[in-house]
Formats: structure tokens, C-alpha cells, sequence
């Protein structure tokens, strides 16, 4: 049993998505790499499953449970040999739609986090700018209020599911004077006038699609802000708190994966009249690993606990976001070494973690980030 | 219509498995059980005449407690109620004494339709179904790849060497052992998941059911299991493919075989 596994609901939820990562993500693996997207119809099976709004309310079709199932949901989809699909999953569930769950008015919600959790509708999460990431607060583009609209100019970068998403939720800046107060969320459908993106080229996570928008007199109605006006850059702050959480997760769930199937490779693999697992260094070296793993799987229990107890774990992800990004690096890196030739080829699975991990220690805030928070909250 | 969906559960199929000490059996301590694949289809064929209309389906099994976790994943899917039978004595039951469990929870409802998969993925015997039908004196089919219910009656397509389908109509009751494939076997949603928590889940003892230790005694067991030594005598063939063709056709015919 794992260690979220706190009811006979938690297994057996952790069962059906097990199924659905065993029956329709992890066969299509390549697939996906090969799209360079997941198959957006998957959305609406997650939908049908429950597993699009595990933690909202159900009278938006949401399961109205804790933050428990989301870890048994990641762990899982971490296991999906495809980063960059379980990335795009978890931009719908915990990156795109909180801030909406959380602070929408009844209209926003009926309109766009219905279809959300139903898998009517993907959703992606559009902060980042090509002069501002980790500094949130740098960021450029303008909505500017016209009557009961908004105009919107700038641009986003780095956004998954651009191609795939129906609407981002956008942060930008509506009043330069107001410091933290000048920022707003918006519902952004991408199919107005004046949106256009194009598809970037990653090194990994390569079942995402990772875009650059750029959004040109943008009219979208006021009424579509969510929350207050000017409250966007706290508001996102808080949804940054659940991405990062889903990254520790999942990635964890990458590395133990890796772990096993390296260490089913050491089986397996003869050098030297003796199977590769027989040898010191092999052991030594697995076992190093195994500890990195399961204190970061700890760590992130942790913080999952008090999620659910509804406790402030800011810190602790923080702490989580930096250790999990670093050793599922680490775990990648030495699994890498035990594959020799092949672990270098794309087609392993250690290969492609090597580059996919990468991506953790610098999404949802760098490691510099998270350093310069927590150096901050310790009093230096 | 009620129907009775017999579950067995069996090891997952990634489960790395050992022999176990006694090498009867393999070491269940420790892996991960789940239900028997042929089983599922089973369910999912239950659950389709439930969606089409009024039918109460009923799943049960026998095992140790552990079986619980395969019921609650059946009801989840959708089943109404499940009965779970344990007793000591059924550790080693054989197919016979499995089928007269079945017989007796069957009996104390009026079933119109037994579904059961056609064999289990652990022990292949493919004998509890129609053991079953005998016991409650039901006709009974194997190998069903395709049901159509009709006015008390159930058109049944089996499945037959080299592809053929037989074809027979059959009256209700009747016991159907399911061929994997027939169907595409759903999910157990997160919302199907929450309902099942309510839904009842019964646990019986041999003496609930009439039964007793003697009534299901194996009169089969193993001997013993055991992983086939590696074999000899194998061609390595090298070269080009046509080259590796061309000596093939030379080993086929050579063995007088072409």
C-alpha cells in the first residue's frame, strides 16, 4: 500500500488510474512524443473518470475531495513514461483552474470550469513572458479597460498545451502603478481575434505542447477576471503553491519508476560472467538512489498532509519543489550510467528522464526561486 | 433481471512470481492481486444489460480478505451488492468445491443469468463455469464472444477452433462463461468509486450457505508446480535475412516437414 493509500477509496481510485496509465497513456507513450501533444479526446475519458476536479466542488462536477487524491492521481500518472503528457494533465488540474475554482464568480465557473473538469474543455496557464519568468512581478502584458472590455497586448511564453488549450488562464497587468496590486487574472479563450501562438521546440518533455502566444487588441470582457481586479499576482502565487506540489509528486513517481526498471535492466544485463546488479558499485550506487528517492517521497508526503489538513506548506513545498527537482535529476543521471550505450539513446527510458527532469528544476519557480524564498523565510 | 457475476482474484499480471516453499503454490505474500482478466468481461457484460434496463447485478467471490479490495472495485464499476464467502477450508478448494460454493450462494436467489469468465488467469482449469451450470442444473455455454437477450432467452456466440462461431439460443437461466474481448470493460469512476462505499458488501460463512469443511474437501491437488528447465538444441541461424530464409527452408525440409 502506498503511503497515501489512507481508505479503500484512495487503492481504488489509484487502481483506475493505474488502468488508464497501463491501457491508454503508456502504450501511446511515443505516440505522444511523435504529436508532440496528448490526444485531446483522453481529456474527456479523465473527465468521465473524475479525474479532472478531484478536489472541487461537485456542483461543478468536481469530487469535492482533498489533496490525498491528487498525490495517489500523480503518483500515477508519473509512471505514464511520458513527462511531458502527465505535465499537460496536471496544467488542466492544479495549474490552469484553482485560481478559478477558488476565487471565480458563479457566471466564470459555469462557463469555463465546468467543461474543465468534465474534459470539455482544455485549459492551459499563460505567466511566464520572454523578459519575465521566476520574477513574476516582471511581467508586460497589458490588459487595458475599454467600457466593459478588456485589450489586451504582449505576450506569453513557454505555455503548455498551447495548441490543445480552449482557454489560458492569463495573468497581466492592469494597473503598472499599483505595485502587487496592478495584476489581474483573466479567462482568455484562445480562439478570439488577435491570438496567435506558435509551437516551441523542447530538448524533453516532448507529449507537451509547449507554446509562445502573442496577443494583438485582444477584446475579452471584464466580466471574465477572475476574482477582484488587481488581486491576480496573489491569487497566482496561491496557484503556484499546487503545481509545485503536483511537480514533487509526480516526479518522484518518474524516479521510482526509473529506478525499478533500471534495476530490473542490472538483472539482467551480464558483464563480466555476472549480472550487473551482483556488483558492488551497482548496489551501492541503487541504494544511494533509493534513500534520495524515498526522502524526497517523505518530504512530499509531508507537504500533502498538510495540504490536507489544511495548514499553510508553503515552506515545506518549497523545500520539496528544490530537493525533488534535484534528485530525480540526480536518479536520472546515474540511471543513465548503468544503461551505458543504450541509456544515451532516446528510445530509453533513462535518456529521456535525463532531459524531462531537467525541466523540474526550473518550472513552477527555479530551484533560485525557491533558494531565494526560503533564504528569505530563515532570516538571512 | 438478476444477474450473479462470479469473481476470482487472482495475481496481478506484472507480479514478479515465486514458487513457494512447500512448491504447491506460488508466494502470495507480498504481490499484488487484481480481478481474473476473463472475469472482468464478465462484469462489463452484466453491466451493459444493467445500462440497457432494469437488472440488479450481484458479484461474488471466495478468498481470504483481501478479496474485499476486487469486490469494491466490481461494485464501483457498478454492481449493485457483492458476497464475499470465506472458511479456512477453501484454501485449497479444487474447481468442484469452488462451483458448490457458487451453487449455494447461487441458490438462495433466483438468478437469470451466471456470468462467469471462461478460465482464471492463475490456474487455466476453465471447469468452475461449467461445474456451476451442472450443480444448479442450467444449460450452460463456454466461450462466449457475443450475447443478445430476447424474451427469456439469450442468442449465444461461442467460439471455436480456427475462427468459427457457433451460434445457439438459450433459455434463462442459464450460466454464460465469458471469452475475453467481448466487450470493452469499463473504469471504476472516482464517482462510481464514492457510490460503492453505501452499496452492500456481505460476508458469509460456509454455514450461511449450508455448507461445511467436508462439503468442499478437494478431491484434486497439486502435486507440484514448477518452472520448465531451459531446453538445448537450438539452430542459431545467421546471415542475411534471405540467407537466413534460404537455411530455414533447408531445416524445415530436412525434418521432412515440407
Amino acid at each position: 500500500m502506498a503511503a497515501t493509500d489512507y481508505t479503500p477509496e484512495h487503492q481504488l481510485f489509484r487502481e483506475t488510474v493505474r488502468k488508464f496509465v497501463e491501457e491508454e497513456l503508456r502504450p501511446r507513450a511515443r505516440e505522444f512524443d511523435e504529436m508532440g501533444r496528448i490526444d485531446k479526446s483522453l481529456f474527456k475519458k479523465m473527465g468521465e473518470l473524475g479525474m479532472l476536479g478531484l478536489r472541487y466542488d461537485p456542483k461543478y462536477g468536481g469530487a469535492g475531495l482533498d489533496w490525498s487524491y491528487s498525490a495517489v492521481m500523480f503518483e500515477e500518472l508519473g509512471r505514464s513514461d511520458n513527462a511531458g503528457v502527465t505535465m499537460g494533465i496536471s496544467v488542466q488540474t492544479d495549474m490552469a483552474t484553482p485560481s478559478l475554482a477558488q476565487f471565480g464568480d458563479e457566471e466564470l465557473k459555469q462557463k469555463y470550469l465546468v467543461p474543465a473538469i468534465a474534459g470539455e474543455m482544455v485549459a492551459a496557464i499563460a505567466v511566464t513572458e520572454p523578459d519575465a519568468g521566476s520574477d513574476v512581478a516582471g511581467i508586460k502584458t497589458r490588459a487595458v479597460r475599454d467600457g466593459d472590455d478588456w485589450v489586451i497586448n504582449g505576450s506569453k511564453t513557454y505555455i503548455t498545451n498551447a495548441a490543445t488549450a480552449d482557454w489560458l488562464c492569463l495573468l497581466v497587468v492592469t494597473d503598472p502603478d499599483a505595485g502587487y496590486g496592478g495584476y489581474s487574472q483573466i479567462v482568455l479563450p484562445t480562439d478570439l481575434p488577435g491570438i496567435r501562438y506558435e509551437l516551441l521546440d523542447k530538448i524533453g518533455n516532448l507529449g507537451s505542447d509547449t507554446g509562445l502566444f502573442y496577443f494583438d487588441n485582444v477584446r475579452v470582457p471584464v466580466a471574465n477576471t477572475i476574482g477582484d481586479i488587481g488581486r491576480g499576482f496573489q491569487q497566482q502565487m496561491m496557484q503556484f503553491q499546487d503545481e509545485r506540489l503536483v511537480a514533487c509528486v509526480s516526479s518522484m513517481a518518474g524516479s521510482e519508476h526509473l529506478w525499478q526498471e533500471t534495476r530490473r535492466w542490472a538483472e539482467e544485463r551480464r558483464l563480466f560472467g555476472k549480472p550487473l546488479s551482483k556488483m558492488q558499485n551497482t548496489q551501492f550506487k541503487m541504494v544511494e538512489l533509493w534513500t534520495l528517492i524515498n526522502a524526497a517521497k517523505e518530504l512530499t508526503r509531508a507537504c500533502v498532509e498538510k495540504r490536507v489538513a489544511g495548514e499553510d506548506a508553503t515552506e515545506l513545498i518549497t523545500m520539496a519543489k528544490l530537493f525533488c527537482g534535484r534528485v530525480s535529476r540526480q536518479v536520472a543521471d546515474e540511471c543513465i550510467q548503468f544503461h551505458g550505450g543504450y541509456g544515451y539513446m532516446k528510445e530509453s527510458m533513462a535518456g529521456r528522464a535525463f532531459v524531462d527532469s531537467r525541466l523540474i528544476s526550473i518550472g513552477g519557480g527555479s530551484d533560485e526561486t525557491m533558494m531565494h524564498y526560503l533564504a528569505k523565510q530563515l532570516g538571512f | 433481471m438478476k444477474i450473479l457475476v462470479c469473481l476470482k482474484q487472482v495475481p496481478h499480471k506484472d507480479a514478479r512470481l515465486e514458487i513457494g516453499s512447500d512448491g504447491t503454490w506460488i508466494k502470495e505474500d507480498g504481490i499484488k492481486f487484481e480481478i481474473n482478466d476473463y472475469d472482468n468481461y464478465a462484469l462489463e457484460e452484466a453491466l451493459r444489460l444493467k445500462d440497457a434496463g432494469e437488472a440488479e447485478v450481484v458479484v461474488a467471490t471466495i478468498g481470504p480478505d483481501r478479496v474485499t479490495q476486487s469486490l469494491r472495485t466490481a461494485l464501483g464499476m457498478g454492481a449493485d451488492r457483492a458476497i464475499h464467502v470465506w472458511d479456512d477450508s477453501l484454501a485449497n478448494a479444487d474447481s468442484l468445491g469452488i462451483a458448490k460454493v457458487l451453487a449455494a450462494v447461487a441458490k438462495e436467489e433466483n438468478f437469470d443469468v451466471v456470468f462467469c469468465g471462461l478460465m482464471s488467469d492463475d490456474s487455466n482449469y476453465a471447469m468452475v463455469g461449467p461445474m456451476l451450470a451442472q450443480l444448479l442444473d442450467i444449460p450452460h455455454v463456454t466461450a462466449v464472444v457475443k450475447t443478445d437477450f430476447e424474451n427469456g432467452a439469450v442468442k449465444v456466440e461461442k467460439e471455436l477452433e480456427g475462427g468459427t462461431l457457433e451460434v445457439s439460443q438459450v433459455p434463462l437461466p442459464c450460466l454464460l462463461a465469458v471469452q475475453t474481448g467481448i466487450n470493452e470493460v469499463r473504469y471504476a469512476s472516482l464517482k462510481g468509486i464514492m457510490q460503492a462505499k453505501k452499496k452492500p458488501l456481505d460476508k458469509k460463512a460456509l454455514s450461511d450457505i449450508g455448507l461445511d469443511g467436508a462439503a468442499v474437501a478437494p478431491k484434486l491437488s497439486i502435486e507440484k508446480i514448477y518452472t520448465p528447465p531451459k531446453g538445448e538444441g537450438a539452430n542459431l541461424l545467421s546471415g542475411s535475412a534471405d540467407e537466413i530464409a534460404t537455411q530455414m527452408v533447408g531445416k524445415i525440409k530436412e525434418l521432412g516437414l515440407l
